[in-house]
């Protein structure tokens, strides 16, 4: 399971890699998405997958699951999702005051 | 009574979110906004003093003991930054009473100064790394929001530059943390050193300490500089003085925190390559600053050569070296501040930041030129000002431990940054005057009040060095010796 995890977590960060390198802007916040779940899920993984039972105080078992990287990936979802929200609508903002998208043409002028 | 410490990130936050509820009432929101920074610094103050007599204080919040719980630990390092950040916060502010303009005070302008604070504050307090992932985030969110606000075209086009980047790094935070995790199986910052000494810093925890450190570098504008010029040439100078005074340090100075708790057992490997980042900084900023003839662009990169100048400090790794860079941060966030806010007067008097269609400043406004040459002064290291102090000791630690490359690269910088600074001054200020009173495009009225205040604590650092540098001390001390950190969270080891 951690080998499957750890070549889905490499594809998700090339794929998101690749995406950021691109000249569209909506394509390159699709690539920090895309990076943000690889990030979020090495954190799971490396935290140690399904090592037992939840950790309720009433539930006899051998072994408990770690409780604390899912509250960390809770909290980072939270905030991956605040700044990519606010990344699209500085995008759409960007796009309709500047009329492009096109990172090459974003590079800017002395003259303002 | 350590809950005291709470109350330095409740204030603002609490402010923030007033402020939010009384957008059309402006005075309010301005003197609500002074108030709850100067409570702040009170605050400060109190906890300083009790530092200083007691030792370092920590907060368990909810009554959880670390390494369970969210640890929040002021020891004199983090309060002296706090407080520094108030009063930064404070000139700004009243800056930004004059010059930002009802549109952007009507959106939330005020509040998102709070919520930067909070993050500013929030990131030196605490004791745990992913809370510091979390206030870097809270004071980065805040940061996007002012870059952008207003929506003029550089600002959004500089904007969208400064987020990618931004949320890159920050993703890149978030993989080291969860790589740290899996090795060590906890984020807070004593737990971690106490780990790290018992197993030994192996070659895979030092990868991970160089990963961190490409995160902190980003953030801090350690060679990986590219970001900064561009967006902190966007927003208003009220916004781009507290930028500069405040964001880059927040990433200096966890790589103090980091590298002096956690990872200081290879020192051959992770401060030898900060000590030539460093060094490559200083170079490569204080060129850029030589190069430009954009008063903003040369400010910008006076940014980044102090940054390298205090990383190298931190990188010789011994008392004085230390102490002269923390003295250093200290001065420099006073320092960018009040170069920023004065480049911001000349800039609104000619409507212009290039050096050549400026000149003869001096004939209607003496008191902003002579300002302006202290700082000047101080910013190079000249004596007696607050910037002497820091440099001499740098240097002082950078010979003694057989560094003179530290020592040569940050002599002939500071040169350069005197040049660059000073440039700006001929330029603006000697010459014929070709500006009228009736030709400015805004009064110097109350706009200078914030750096005269800033000029004073300039000089008085340097003259009052003495009354200075117990604090310093005390500070330099805790970066010194992590034992005093560590004990100081979790007293009963493990």
């Amino acid at each position: 399971m951690e080998i499957l995890m750890s070549i889905l977590i490499g594809v998700l960060v090339t794929a998101g890699t690749y995406l950021v390198m691109s000249r569209s802007l909506l394509r390159i916040i699709l690539g920090t998405a895309v990076i943000g779940h690889g990030a979020l899920l090495l954190l799971l993984t490396t935290a140690g997958l399904k090592e037992g039972a939840p950790p309720i105080t009433n539930i006899e078992a051998l072994s408990y699951a770690d409780p604390l990287p899912q509250a960390l990936i809770l909290t980072a979802i939270v905030i991956n999702f605040a700044t990519t929200g606010f990344f699209l609508v500085l995008a759409y903002r960007a796009y309709k005051e500047l009329g492009t998208d096109d990172m090459d043409k974003l590079r800017g002028i002395d003259d303002e | 009574m350590n809950n005291i410490i709470i109350l330095l990130l409740l204030i603002p936050l609490l402010t923030g979110v007033l402020l939010i509820f009384l957008r059309n009432r402006i005075s309010a929101q301005r003197w609500l906004s002074i108030l709850s920074l100067l409570a702040v610094g009170v605050i400060a103050a109190i906890i300083i003093q009790r530092v200083l007599n007691e030792g370092t204080m920590t907060l368990n919040l909810g009554g959880w003991e670390p390494p369970y719980g969210i640890v929040l630990v002021a020891d004199m390092f983090a309060m002296l930054l706090v407080f520094t950040t108030v009063i930064v916060g404070i000139c700004c502010l009243l800056y930004g009473f004059r010059t930002i303009g009802e549109e952007r005070e009507r959106y939330y302008f005020y509040t998102f100064i709070q919520f930067l604070l909070v993050g500013v504050m929030g990131s030196f307090l605490t004791g745990d790394l992913f809370n510091l992932f979390v206030f870097f985030e809270v004071m980065l969110l805040s940061s996007y929001v002012l870059i952008a606000l207003g929506g003029k075209k550089v600002q959004l086009r500089e904007s969208i530059k400064y987020v990618l980047v931004n949320i890159v790094s920050s993703m890149m935070f978030l993989i080291a943390i969860a790589y740290l995790y899996g090795m060590l199986g906890t984020l807070n910052f004593a737990h971690m050193a106490i780990r790290v000494s018992e197993a030994g810093q192996d070659g895979l925890l030092t990868t991970v300490a160089i990963f961190l450190m490409l995160v902190f570098s980003l953030k801090a504008a350690l060679l990986m500089y590219f970001w900064l010029p561009g967006s902190y040439g966007a927003p208003p100078m009220a916004i781009a003085a507290l930028f500069a005074a405040l964001l880059t340090k927040v990433g200096i100075y966890s790589i103090f925190r980091v590298f002096s708790v956690v990872f200081p057992h290879q020192p051959e490997i992770t401060h030898q390559l900060l000590a030539w980042l460093g060094i490559l900084t200083m170079i490569i900023g204080a060129i850029g600053a030589v190069a430009h003839w954009s008063l903003r662009k040369i400010l910008a990169y006076n940014v980044v050569v102090a940054v390298g100048f205090m990383i190298a400090g931190f990188a010789v790794f011994t008392t004085t070296a230390i102490a002269g860079s923390v003295f250093y941060l200290i001065h420099d966030m006073f320092v960018k501040a009040l170069l920023f806010l004065l480049g911001g007067v000349m800039i609104g008097l000619t409507g212009t930041d290039k050096l050549r269609e400026m000149s003869g400043m001096i004939r209607n406004h003496a008191s902003l030129g002579w300002m302006f040459f202290i700082a000047a002064l101080a910013l190079a290291g000249v004596p007696p000002l607050s910037g002497f102090i820091g440099k001499l000791l740098v240097l002082q630690g950078a010979i003694g431990e057989g560094f003179y490359i530290i020592a040569a690269v940050g002599l002939i910088t500071s040169l350069m940054v005197l040049y660059s600074v000073i440039k700006i001054f001929i330029n603006g200020f000697w010459g014929e005057n070709q500006l009228t009173v009736e030709d400015e495009k805004m009064s110097t009225k109350g706009t200078l009040l914030p750096s005269a205040i800033l000029t004073v604590i300039v000089i008085g650092m340097g003259l009052g060095a003495e009354f200075v540098n117990v604090y310093i001390m005390e500070a330099a001390e805790v970066i010194n010796n992590p034992s005093l950190y560590i004990d100081a969270v979790m007293p009963n080891g493990e």
